[in-house]
């Protein structure tokens, strides 16, 4: 996490711009959220998004500071500026809720997302799903004499691309993470 | 500090250095041990209610009467759902009160036990913050952060549930000054965008005030500052139903409250000025009705201690994020630093057109000399209780409840308490309740609609068991009128269900109760009946027949404008087009 320590409230930082612009353009902003590490914690944001119908296109969760109870939580959201503003102070508003940070606005930022992915088959199918994971620089994790597990590592438009390619070659089963997401540089 | 103590020892003790004298509650298994605790201590007085939705709307009206939080104490499952319906109430309208819930014991918990329900989950979205408390050794920690988070930044209701093993189990208690919380919102406005209101303000030829609850919440300062602030530039005010008192209704530059059920001049003022400075207040859509006609021609400053509140429906030009005492002490500093200007000979002229606008008289209605018209007995309580030194006044919701708001003159913060956000009928007669025990020797009316009044009724059992001499002023039409008014002017006068029959005989009730019953229904009997129940010394309930059909206005349809007001009787019919009537 970038040391910017916001206040709640604070009007003076970009994830809290009390200012935005009106448009209807809907956008996709990836939010950090650093929440105290405590039960109940994810269903307080889980059930904000859904009270208040926002869309939750990806979210993961893992504890970041076992010291400091903290986790991280990072939502990939769409919406209007305006909505994404909201969504924003809502979430700062969470009394578990520490920090909020809009990845998008912030700052150049970089996005990784697991997937693992079963493909089945056989013959010049097989073949080519190797080659192609090869150009991915997907690894093979699992394999039996009729199937690979894929895995892959990479921004989610590198996961869907490389999904789309594995489906007509026998994609069968996949598992993702959903994205976590650092701002570049110090 | 720290001693050795049992669980339900601790919440008690806690509630004692937080400062609380008062606690509602109803007890029950998963509470025993605090409620032992209770019965072992004189500091703290307990009053029984007689539904749990009764003690929270109790402890609200005591918070907003007091300005201090609210606490009520009940039991697992029945109790902790029954509270439901006044978090929520307590959440919209920002109320602070921590609500103290058991639970079965935590090896129990997820079995199915007996009055087990996931409390902490049904309550999460109707609390500012909750807790489900596992061991002993956290409790007094998380019971002295409880009050933190309810009172700090927006207030709020937030609950503690505590499961029985935790309150018969020993840990360390820990005082209010250990606490230790994150939380900690911003108080004070960005200067800079103060200096862009000020500035702003001295250039406005058509400002107006337009406050809220967030004043009231503030405390009594920002009332002062407010008052201050106003009389010091001379520029109009108007308020929202839950910021009633924090201006005078006899200040001069008062206009009213706004909004759907507002005054034509404070609507118009809203419609038609050039600076709108929003203090505390949330744009409701019952104050901005259709929200591209909503106030075009102004520049827009919002003051509010929640980020979440500014922008959220209306776009705001200069938002400060802080609270109102502080921000209204930094811009009446600013403001005095630059040499107190204003463009006085435009808002005098401002003031010339509202005084036009006056002059229509929006709460005109038609008197009778055979029915008591509702209004009318609003107008003869106000004139024989305006004087009383200390008089609190609590609502039911529906048309009443419009009628009081516009009868009635608040000249103090703290002396209203209504359900605004939520509207939930059945909160008056709890809350006047509370109000009463905070405030023995006030007066405190509850203005009712028999409705609403009948969901709460069995509090008078309460009333009557502490002595609370709570005056519950019945507006009975013997119909639920505002569900009428809007069948009316909505639904082709199809009253569906909308009337009260097999009603009570209200006098028969109070004496079965044991309480005064008093029946009125004819206007010149009226003084008298209202002078026999403020000269009654106990809790009465007054049966007030009056007119069946009137309707309340002015009224703002749904889905029109500020500007496209309806005023009285006219042509009501279909008036609200098809757009208008999806919006509630
Ligand atoms: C039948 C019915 C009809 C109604 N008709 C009308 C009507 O005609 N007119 C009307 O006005 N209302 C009406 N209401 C009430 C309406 O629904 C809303 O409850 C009310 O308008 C909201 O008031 P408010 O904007 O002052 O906000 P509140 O709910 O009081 O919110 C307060 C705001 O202030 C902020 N705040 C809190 N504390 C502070 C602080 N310390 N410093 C700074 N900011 C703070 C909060 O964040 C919040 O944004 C009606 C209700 C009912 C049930
Ligand atoms: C708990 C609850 N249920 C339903 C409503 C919807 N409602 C709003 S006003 C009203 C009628 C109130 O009737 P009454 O108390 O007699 O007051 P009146 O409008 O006649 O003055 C109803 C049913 C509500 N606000 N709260």
């Amino acid at each position: 996490m970038s040391a910017l320590k916001i206040k709640k409230g604070s009007n003076s930082h970009s994830a809290y711009n009390l200012r935005p612009t009106f448009s209807d353009v809907v956008e996709r902003h990836t939010l950090a959220v650093l929440v105290e590490n405590e039960p109940g914690v994810l269903a307080r944001v889980i059930g904000l998004f859904s009270g208040r119908g926002y869309n939750i296109e990806s979210l993961t969760v893992a504890e970041v500071d076992h010291t400091g109870h903290l986790s991280r939580i990072t939502i990939v959201t769409t919406g209007t500026p305006q909505v994404i503003v909201q969504i924003k102070a809502q979430l700062g508003r969470i009394v578990s809720v520490h920090e909020v940070h809009d990845l998008t606005v912030e700052g150049a930022s970089v996005e990784r997302e697991l997937a693992i992915m079963k493909v089945v088959g056989t013959g010049d199918k097989r073949v080519e799903a190797l080659r192609l994971a090869d150009i991915f620089r997907a690894n093979v994790v699992d394999s039996t004499l009729e199937s690979f597990i894929f895995e892959i590592t990479g921004a989610p438009e590198k996961v869907d691309a490389f999904a789309d390619l594995m489906r007509p070659l026998g994609l069968v089963e996949m598992a993702r993470t959903g994205v976590a997401a650092l701002l570049r540089g110090d | 500090m720290s001693k050795e103590m049992t669980g339900a020892k601790m919440v008690v003790q806690a509630l004692k250095d937080q400062g609380v004298d008062t606690v509602f509650g109803y007890p029950g298994g998963a509470v025993l041990p605090i409620y032992d605790e209770v019965f072992q201590q004189n500091d703290i007085r307990h009053i029984l209610v007689r539904h749990e939705q009764g003690a929270v709307h109790a402890a609200e009206g005591y918070a907003r009467s007091t300005g201090k939080p609210g606490v009520a104490l009940v039991t697992s499952g029945p109790g902790a759902t029954n509270a439901v319906t006044g978090l929520t109430d307590a959440l919209m309208d920002s109320i602070p009160i921590i609500v103290l819930t058991g639970q079965v014991p935590t090896f129990m918990i997820g079995s199915d036990a007996f009055q087990e329900a996931d409390t902490v989950g049904i309550t999460r979205p109707c609390t500012k913050h909750n807790w489900l408390v596992k061991e002993t050794d956290a409790l007094s920690g998380i019971m002295h952060e409880a009050f933190h988070v309810a009172t700090s930044g927006r207030p709020g209701p937030v609950l503690v549930d505590i499961p029985k093993d935790v309150q018969f189990a020993t840990g360390k208690y820990t005082g209010p000054k250990a606490m230790q919380s994150h939380y900690q919102p911003q108080v004070k406005g960005d200067l800079e965008e103060i200096t862009e209101l000020v500035a702003a303000m001295e250039k406005a030829k058509r400002p107006v005030f337009y406050t809220g609850g967030g004043v009231i919440n503030s405390g009594p300062a920002a009332s002062q500052l407010l008052r201050e602030l106003v009389d010091a530039t001379g520029f109009p005010i108007t308020s929202t139903l839950m910021g009633l008192g924090a201006y005078p209704a006899s200040g001069k530059n008062w206009l009213g409250m706004l909004g759907m059920h507002g005054l034509y001049e404070a609507n118009l003022a809203m419609h038609d000025c050039d600076l709108m400075i929003n203090i505390g207040a949330r744009f409701d859509d019952r104050i901005t009705g259709r929200i591209d006609a909503f106030s075009p021609k102004s520049t827009k400053a919002h003051i509010d201690i929640d980020p979440s509140s500014i922008n959220k429906v209306v776009k705001t030009d200069i938002p400060i994020v802080g609270d109102v005492a502080h921000v209204l002490e930094d811009i009446l500093k600013v403001w005095k630093s630059r040499g107190r200007k204003t463009n006085a000979d435009a808002v005098a002229k401002w003031h010339g057109q509202i005084n036009e606008w006056r002059k229509v008289n929006c709460l005109a209605y038609t008197n009778s000399e055979t029915t008591i018209k509702p209004q009318y007995a609003l107008q003869r309580l106000e004139e024989l209780t305006r004087d009383h030194p200390s008089r609190y006044i609590c609502t039911e919701v529906g048309q009443h409840q419009m009628w009081a708001a516009q009868y009635l003159g608040f000249e103090d913060p703290n002396r209203w308490m209504t359900s605004g956000g939520l509207g939930t009928m059945g909160y008056g007669t709890p809350a006047s309740i509370g109000v009463q025990i905070a405030h023995p020797d006030a007066l405190v009316i509850n203005v009712a609609g028999e409705a609403s009044w009948l969901m709460n009724m069995q509090e008078m059992g309460t009333a009557v068991q502490y002595r609370a001499p709570v005056k519950q002023f019945i507006l009975n039409n013997e119909r639920l009128g505002m569900v009428r008014q809007w069948q009316e002017l909505l639904h082709g006068e199809r009253y569906s269900n909308s009337w009260s029959e097999a009603l009570p005989d209200f006098v028969k009730l109070a004496e079965a109760f044991g309480a005064k019953g008093i029946y009125c229904d004819n206007p010149a009997d009226l003084d008298d009946a209202i002078r026999e129940m403020l000269a009654y010394d106990g809790p009465v309930i007054f049966d007030c027949v009056v007119e069946k059909h009137e309707n309340c206005f002015p009224m703002i349809p749904s889905g029109k404008a500020h500007n496209e007001m309806l005023l009285g009787e006219a042509e009501t019919q279909g008036v609200i087009d098809a757009k208008g009537s999806v919006l509630v």
